[in-house]
């Protein structure tokens, strides 16, 4: 393999056939490009979904209720089922400790906004301090809604960063006083949301204060809850998807609902809808790598075809240089040799301009679904591994039938 | 230097197995310069072939310098047609993509030597067989006669006990012919055993000894007087 003397005379075989040599090596560059290139959109499409529905895939469970649609236990249809904080009470002493993050939360739909004479319409919520974590806000400044808040029904306010900048333009917020539906808030935080403009319009305030302050007594809209992950996606979907029905169960039963009626309490299992989306991108992934497999394949049998052509033309020339006491070894040696040096070097042309080409495109790229397409190092390890095993099996057949060649039947004048 | 006896061989020819060889007896001693002759089909060809450790015999002994030739495998007879033998082809055999240097150079590559060791004795060699300014140039920019010296040079590059010639001048006119015959008498002439398969009596008689074959067996076996092609040797 490190023998000076084996290189020179395959790159002078090479070097004297410069088209077969650079015809086999695009199939094979063009294989691994096609891989590499697929592999790169890929992990973009990956960072791009998960990027979307990053909240989703937190395992979030948030519970809303409508009116009843069936009759039960002597009860009409078109009952309202109001939640009250009993049972959020209940459901907290049932699955607390499935849950990392709960919440019950008081909704004011258009909470009309006033900051001196700025005004505007929002929707404020009333909340417990866990939410900050459900929603996955980040405080820009100031803090969010903590326990003692709750405790002493403050009437203090967290705004989102476009009310902020709507009501406030370039002031500073944190302590001065809004009007939210005429009742005074002091302003404690500001906080940013991945999710935009829309999340970024949203007013929380302690649920104790709100439900107090516009009517709310003990009535709650609706809970939020995450439950806690673990790196099994399938295992953290099973236990979603477990808390989430035993709550509804629970729910159904406390407010004499009937079991299949699905209007009246609806949970939505946030990490059921990611895990569609995510078995999608594993899907596609297979694919791409199905595909470029493929592609190497079809590169690689290119080479060993190429291989068997060049064992064939070169029969003559083996049989001399057996006649001249070449050991079968060197010529297997040789040819083998051969086929890994192409498939190794166009592979790494391919490979090289491929994450060339995700390099140069890829920060243009700026759709919602594909994102940062990249190839990380391990994949293009494995690739170069793939790379050379598939040359030694590429000019490994041909070698072996190389090595057959009797020098007595090439060397036949005919 | 070679010691035959009761050597046979057969082919499988598809359902009926052809017998070339029929018991044949050959001595050779060092120093010899021997032609073997007979019409196509007798058999001179393979008998070259199996003394040239490219082929094997069924049944018979054959000695070279001594060392029974005989099951052996592809390892060792590679070695022993690279330390024993030099071949001569009718069609030259060179490398089509190697200059003549490289081509001489080739059997000392498969002996181990280094490159440089290599190419300076080939240089010697093809010197020798007057082809020095021609040692760049490939095998198609030369003429038969001279790719045939390039051949020659290459056989005797390792500095075999024995040189074997398959038909040397058959692709060749009778002038170039003349002077292939006149380098390979001068090898012999200092001292090394040639053996050269033809069918032109011309050739046979620049040799020292004919052999008769026919029908895979010896049928005459005769010193002769050679023809020596340059009287200054």
């Amino acid at each position: 393999m490190f023998d000076i003397e084996r290189w020179q005379e395959i790159f002078d075989t090479l070097s004297k056939n410069k088209l077969r040599t650079f015809l086999t090596g695009l199939s094979v560059a063009s294989g691994i490009f096609i891989l590499v290139v697929l592999l790169g959109f890929s992990s973009g499409i990956q960072n791009g979904v998960s990027d979307q529905f990053s909240n989703d895939a937190k395992g979030e469970i948030s519970v809303w209720t409508r009116s009843t649609t069936k009759e039960y236990k002597g009860l009409n249809p078109g009952r309202y089922i109001q939640l009250k904080q009993e049972d959020y009470n209940r459901i907290n002493q049932l699955y607390g400790d499935y849950l990392e993050y709960k919440s019950s939360n008081y909704m004011i739909w258009r909470a009309q906004t006033n900051y001196l004479k700025e005004a505007g319409n929002y929707r404020a919520y009333g909340v417990l301090p866990d939410y900050q974590f459900i929603k996955n806000s980040d405080i820009g400044s100031g803090r969010f809604i903590n326990f003692s808040d709750i405790e002493n029904e403050t009437k203090v306010a967290v705004i989102g960063n476009q009310i902020k900048l709507d009501l406030f333009k370039n002031e500073d917020p944190i302590n001065k006083d809004i009007k939210i539906n005429d009742i005074n808030f002091k302003v404690i935080g500001v906080f940013y949301d991945p999710g935009g403009e829309q999340a970024e319009s949203e007013i929380f305030m302690p649920l104790t204060t709100a439900q107090k302050a516009f009517n709310g007594i003990d009535i709650i809209n609706n809970l939020s809850f995450t439950v806690k992950m673990s790196d099994d996606i399938d295992a953290s979907t099973q236990l979603t998807t477990f808390v989430a029905s035993g709550i509804e169960r629970e729910l159904k039963q406390m407010h004499t609902v009937a079991p299949d009626d699905a209007g009246a309490i609806r949970i939505q299992n946030s990490l059921e809808q990611f895990r569609r989306y995510y078995s999608l991108i594993s899907i596609i992934k297979a694919i791409f790598w199905f595909v470029g497999i493929g592609t190497i394949i079809a590169g690689i049998v290119g080479v060993g075809n190429i291989m068997l052509i060049i064992v064939k033309e070169r029969t003559k020339e083996i049989g001399i240089r057996k006649a001249l006491g070449a050991l079968p070894m060197s010529i297997v040696g040789m040819i083998m040799q051969e086929a890994i040096y192409v498939t190794m070097f166009s592979g790494l042309f391919g490979l090289i301009f491929g994450l060339a080409l995700l390099e140069i495109v890829g920060p243009l790229i700026e759709t919602n679904y594909i994102k940062h397409p990249q190839v990380d190092f391990n994949t293009a390890l494995i690739t170069v591994f793939v790379l050379v095993i598939a040359g030694a099996l590429a000019g490994f057949i041909p070698a072996y039938r190389a090595a057959k060649i009797k020098p007595i039947e090439a060397l036949r004048d005919e | 230097m070679i010691q035959v006896k009761n050597l046979h061989k057969s082919y499988q020819m598809g359902s009926n197995s052809l017998h070339v060889l029929k018991g044949i007896n050959f001595d050779v001693k060092e120093g010899e310069m021997v032609s073997i002759m007979g019409s196509s089909g007798s058999g001179k060809s393979t008998f070259l072939n199996i003394l040239g450790i490219l082929d094997e015999a069924d049944s018979g002994s054959y000695i070279l310098d001594g060392v029974p030739i005989k099951d052996l495998n592809e390892k060792i007879a590679a070695k022993y047609r690279n330390e024993f033998l030099g071949f001569v082809f009718q069609s030259f055999n060179l490398i089509g993509f190697k200059s003549a240097l490289d081509n001489v150079a080739m059997p000392l590559y498969y002996k181990g030597m280094k490159r440089k060791e290599r190419l300076e004795l080939a240089a010697h060699y093809l010197e020798k067989v007057g082809l020095a300014d021609w040692s760049h140039h490939l095998p198609n920019e030369m003429s038969g006669g001279q790719k045939q010296r390039v051949a020659v040079a290459r056989a005797l590059v390792t500095n075999p006990k024995i040189l074997l010639a398959d038909e040397p001048t058959g692709a060749l006119d009778s002038k170039t012919s003349y002077e292939v015959m006149e380098l390979i008498q001068e090898i012999n002439s200092e001292g090394k055993t040639v053996l050269i398969v033809t069918h032109e009596n011309d050739i046979a008689n620049m040799t020292k000894r004919i052999i008769n074959l026919k029908d895979g067996v010896v049928i005459d076996d005769n010193l002769i007087n050679q023809h020596i092609l340059n009287q200054h040797v």
